[in-house]
């Protein structure tokens, strides 16, 4: 699935559910599924700044594609973290800088978090868009 | 203006109309009546003192203490009328034992700075508790590094109460003690009287921040014999952006000037200032006149429904609370059990579910609480938690709200359990 794929899905599927707890319950039902990150990538230099719930992002380079990894101690967030991870794991450096990322916005997440927390929402983007571009420099140099 | 002294009955308040005076709780938030449960951040105010500041700008606006006209003498005396309403509410000995301050947290920052500056020294210590807001420990902590001194803290047990049995060995050496009266954290009331004798039988002055308690319990200065206190006028329905500090006139009289300015002084030459007579030698600049006012109409409005039936139609609300609380799965309170020893504050968790969840889902429902450390950090690291959730309440709260936020727990558990 490519990047904009992934978001479309989204997009559909929360456009189904109508109620805000039954989002809620697909958004936690989400942060269960996703894979769990090993616990020796939960280290300090993983936590993204700017979140109020502790968020921890970590990627590997893999065949050319960016893997990401991540877990969060509060279940909603997780859950949104989990979309992130979806959407942009298992593509190149070069897709992910490309991306147009619309999901947020057009699902209307920020409105699923308190202000404080939505921040962190954008602080978890330039995170995911940082790595990629270490990554393509990398790349780059090999 | 409105007349709250019609919302007393006996000794009960009619919550219902009460809850009319403040145009506010008529909002409805996502589609649902809100039910406004973070009154220890903020309370919502009431007419009477929208009217009150409203008035103050339509009609008597001018700069206060200087001017010679008309308007500044009227503004003058509304705001002087407010000082000694103040002094009233706290049965200050001394109006100009009042001082106007931005708010708690200035009000402490004053007291630190300024008695930092003269009477303390290297070696010297400042005691603390383990239940404070941050702001009642930086400031300290502070001056404290800025004059080679040392913070002490009295130590909490599981239930949130203060441990006093080694508070003589604690008062060793303390130049100032510094504590809550009400934690804004677990809303534990403090045993204020015995840490306040205590502390005087070592020769140290007491300052007690009132933020959490002047809205909830009769505060009387003179009897709890309390050097300094500081509140905040918006806990207290009154507007944001002013507070008091309260200090005993001996106290005062020795500290130097906090800040420098306007209307703190007598005569400036540029080779020496002499220094205005209280309260004015602590309010530099232009004060919040506006604010001013509106505390005074706070105020007034709190002393006629009456400080002893406010507490009263509260702790039955408080009661009702945790006993539907209780019954809820995995439900678990922290801090004392006991309505009676808690002011205001039910801070509590549920089973594994994290607070910001908690609030989070809560809010959907037009719940709003507070959730995590409450600026009292070190209060949570004494539980082990992340933090809490927070339900905070004021006068206009009902045992139907309560069964609100019991149904919205409920709810929340399922979607997160």
């Amino acid at each position: 699935m490519t990047i904009k794929e992934q978001q479309d899905e989204y997009i559909a599927d929360f456009e189904f559910l109508e109620d805000w707890d039954q989002r809620y319950e697909y958004l936690i039902d989400l942060g269960k599924k996703l894979a769990p990150m090993d616990e020796k990538d939960k280290t300090e230099e993983n936590i993204i700044k700017g979140c109020l719930s502790t968020v921890w992002l970590s990627a590997e380079y893999r065949n050319g594609k960016v893997c990401f990894s991540a877990d969060s101690n509060t279940q909603i967030i997780k859950g949104v973290v989990s979309m992130f991870v979806h959407v942009f794991s298992g593509h190149s450096p070069q897709e992910i800088l490309a991306a147009e990322v619309y999901f947020v916005e057009k699902i209307g997440l920020q409105s699923y978090l308190t202000s404080n927390r939505s921040n962190g929402l954008i602080a978890m983007l330039k995170q995911i868009k940082l790595y990629a571009l270490a990554y393509q420099a990398k790349s780059l140099q090999q | 203006m409105g007349n709250a002294v019609m919302h007393v009955v006996g000794r009960r308040l009619d919550v219902a109309a009460i809850r009319k005076d403040f145009p506010i709780l008529e909002r409805k938030v996502y589609g649902y009546p809100l039910v406004y449960l973070d009154n220890a951040a903020t309370t919502q105010k009431p007419l009477a003192v929208l009217d009150a500041m409203d008035e103050y700008y339509r009609t008597i606006n001018a700069n206060v203490h200087r001017g010679v006209h008309y308007l500044s003498q009227q503004a003058t005396e509304a705001c002087e009328a407010a000082r000694a309403l103040v002094a009233g509410f706290l049965n200050a000995r001394h109006v100009h034992e009042v001082i106007f301050t931005r708010g708690t947290t200035e009000s402490i920052n004053l007291v630190a700075a300024s008695f930092g500056k003269k009477f303390l020294n290297a070696g010297d210590r400042v005691l603390v508790s383990a239940v404070e807001h941050h702001s009642n420990i930086v400031p300290w902590q502070m001056v404290c590094e800025e004059r080679g001194a040392a913070l002490s803290v009295i130590p909490v047990d599981e239930n949130g109460e203060l441990i006093l049995d080694q508070l003589d060995q604690l008062l060793d050496g303390v130049k100032l003690v510094a504590f809550n009266y009400v934690s804004n954290s677990l809303g534990g009331i403090n045993p204020v009287r015995q840490i306040i004798a205590t502390a005087h039988r070592h020769g140290a002055p007491v300052l007690l921040d009132a933020a959490q308690a002047v809205q909830h319990l009769e505060v009387d200065v003179q009897e709890l014999d309390v050097d300094f206190l500081a509140f905040s006028s918006h806990k207290i329905y009154g507007p944001t952006g002013i507070g008091v500090l309260y200090g005993k006139e001996e106290w005062l009289n020795k500290l130097p000037p906090y800040q420098g300015g306007g209307e703190m002084i007598k005569t400036v030459t540029f080779e020496k200032t002499t220094f205005n007579d209280l309260p004015f030698k602590f309010e530099a600049g232009t004060p919040d006149m506006a604010g001013m006012i509106g505390l005074g109409a706070a105020i007034r409005y709190i002393q006629e429904l009456g400080l002893t039936n406010i507490h009263e139609t509260e702790l039955e609300v408080m009661q009702y609370a945790l006993e539907v609380l209780k019954e809820i799965d995995g439900f678990r309170l922290v801090g004392a059990m006991d309505a009676h020893h808690r002011a205001g504050v039910i801070s509590f968790l549920v089973g594994d579910i994290h607070p910001f969840d908690l609030g989070e889902v809560l809010d959907k429902q037009g719940i709003a609480v507070r959730t995590g450390h409450h600026c009292a950090q070190p209060v949570m690291d004494r539980y082990c938690i992340p933090g809490t959730v927070r339900a905070s309440l004021a006068v206009y709260n009902t045992k139907s709200e309560m069964d609100r936020l019991a149904a919205g727990i409920k709810k929340a558990a399922k979607l997160l359990g």
